[in-house]
């Protein structure tokens, strides 16, 4: 990560990687003055900070981050709390296992974007067919590793407990659940990522609010500025959500090897 | 902890200081002596499908005896401190301890593994203090004293190296106050220097404690330098039983121990 002791390389390194992204948008705002790029096609950034600014300031921006912010939440509390606990159960339980599995895994081939049809014509258009469609998504990942992050570990620890007078509970507390950690974080990883693409389809499909409504409402008007501005808005929302899980992460796996030499320096 | 002296023949020989100062009589070893349990395994069987692993074990093991079991690699060494500590059944035959016969899974037997089997996501003091019994803290640092690594309590297991973490393990089995010790060649992935090292602390806290030990090893050298009897194991039965008489603390070149070393090897 280091370029040198000199803190002229060290602010060089925080600079540097800036200079792309910042050349690109400075090209860009100038072919959109030049008028390279039609304002129909795309919005100058500069006209995207002022979108920005005001739907900021009228409050619509924020009321349509936070209900889609809300639906992402419910979805995940629902989808990867329920994949958890399943994955739990036919982690340390044979017959549940053998019951619940194998269907599971044949579900888990479906594109769950697939039932979107389906999932309108049970729940129309309507809160709970944006939170069912999320809860699907993120089910699968974290139901799959949970459930491969117990069967995994160790026999050899499990029976070090016992043999050290643990219980059933404390092995599971202790040895089994800590132990799928790494695993189930994986999950929650990829469960985010799948979080806000659904989300995306879901409200561009069938919504009258949210970032995803936004932007396809905008679409109609020709309203390119708001189209990007929402594109934005995603991607901060995927970076805010993967340095969570980074910061999780760190607290829950703090005694993983990978991550002792950012602990220490931290 | 331990002085270590070089015999004229290289080999390390572990003279543990406690023992130093309290002589090395037999009555005064007796006395110290207070958790040993004694260990009786009667007409052993232990069959995996078809293959018999043990057929017709017998062994009787003295309260505050150090045993030593050797044998060839598959000879179901593993399988029998299993069966001890009570993780596996026997098809036949039974495991008493003090008297008791073993039902699952025994609170006053212990068992070092050959890998030390220390939880990564726990520090090592919550490592030795797996058990959680009232008062886990301070008989975990103490049980971390004994071994020398009181100063690494804090650490993650993954900062340690191979030999610190048997003494963890070592720690951790201590800490539940074993009646019987079963050691199940837990040093055999270390270098000499360390194991001659590991076998000195083992040999003091076996002298202050007085546990019963079973170590199994593929070294016969190591077991006429440790315990009182060494046996053998061959085709799923004892063999071979010799009682190490020879004074401690002791000379890994004494030619009394060669000798035994020589008659156990042709037993094996
Ligand atoms: N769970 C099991 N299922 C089937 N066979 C087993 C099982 N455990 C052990 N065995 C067999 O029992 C025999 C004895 O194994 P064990 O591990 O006790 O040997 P060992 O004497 O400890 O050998 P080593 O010195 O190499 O550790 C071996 O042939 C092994 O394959
Ligand atoms: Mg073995």
């Amino acid at each position: 990560m280091r370029f040198g002791q000199l803190p002229f390389r060290q602010a060089a390194a925080q600079v540097v990687p800036w200079f792309v992204p910042l050349a690109v948008l400075v090209i860009w705002e100038l072919c959109a003055r030049l008028g390279f790029i039609e304002a129909r096609t795309l919005a100058a950034p500069s006209q995207v900070a002022v979108a920005f600014w005001a739907s900021a300031k009228s409050g619509e921006l924020g009321r349509n981050v936070v209900i889609s912010f809300e639906r992402a939440m419910l979805g995940l509390a629902i989808g990867g709390g329920l994949g958890f606990l399943l994955g739990v159960l036919t982690g340390v339980s044979r017959i549940a296992e053998l019951l619940l599995d194998s269907g599971l895994q044949m579900l888990r081939n479906v594109p769950h974007l697939a039932i979107i049809p389906m999932v309108i014509l049970w729940f129309g258009i309507d809160e709970t067919a944006k939170i069912f469609l999320v809860a699907v998504g993120t089910f699968f990942p974290i139901y799959l590793n949970t459930y491969h992050g117990m069967r995994t570990i160790d026999r050899g620890l499990i029976e070090m407990a016992e043999v050290n007078g643990l219980g059933k509970f404390a092995i599971f507390r202790r040895v089994l659940l800590p132990g799928a950690m790494p695993s189930v974080l994986i999950g929650l990883r990829y469960a985010l990522g799948i979080m806000w693409l659904t989300l995306i389809v879901a409200e561009t499909i069938s919504a009258s609010s949210g970032i995803g409504y936004m932007t396809m409402n905008a679409r109609e008007f020709l309203q390119t500025d708001i189209v990007v501005l929402g594109v934005l808005i995603y991607a901060l929302l995927g970076k805010a959500a993967d340095a969570t899980t980074k910061l999780i992460e760190h607290r829950v796996l703090a005694w993983h090897p990978a991550y002792h030499a950012s602990a220490s320096t931290n | 902890m331990l002085q270590r002296v070089q015999s004229v023949h290289g080999a390390f020989v572990s003279q543990p200081v406690d023992r130093l100062e309290a002589g090395s009589t037999r009555s005064h070893l007796d006395e110290r002596r207070r958790k040993g349990e004694r260990l009786v395994l009667e007409d052993l069987h232990l069959s995996f499908g078809t293959r018999q692993v043990l057929r017709g074990l017998n062994l009787e093991v003295p309260a505050g005896q150090f045993l030593a079991i050797v044998g060839r690699s598959g000879v179901g060494k593993s399988t029998l401190m299993r069966l001890i500590v009570g993780l596996d059944r026997p098809t036949k035959g039974r495991v008493s301890i003090g008297g008791a016969a073993v039902e699952g899974v025994q609170r006053t037997v212990k068992l070092l593994f050959q890998d030390a089997r220390l939880l990564p996501w726990q520090t090592v003091l919550s490592n030795v203090g797996i058990a959680r019994t009232p008062g886990w803290r301070d008989k975990a640092l103490e049980a971390l004293r004994d071994v020398g690594l009181a100063d690494r309590s804090n650490d993650w297991p993954a900062v340690l190296s191979g030999g610190q973490r048997q003494r963890v393990a070592l720690a951790r089995v201590l800490v539940g106050e074993p009646g019987v010790l079963l050691l199940d060649e837990p040093f055999g992935a270390l270098d000499a220097l360390t194991r001659s090292e590991m076998h000195g602390l083992l040999e003091k806290l076996w002298f202050r404690d007085g546990f019963t030990t079973v170590l199994i090893t593929h070294d016969v050298a190591e077991a006429v330098a440790l315990a009182d009897r060494v046996v053998v194991m061959n085709e799923g039965r004892v063999t071979f039983d010799v009682d190490i008489t020879v004074e401690r603390p002791r000379r890994r070149s004494d030619v009394q121990l060669s000798a035994l070393q020589d008659r156990i090897l042709q037993g094996v």
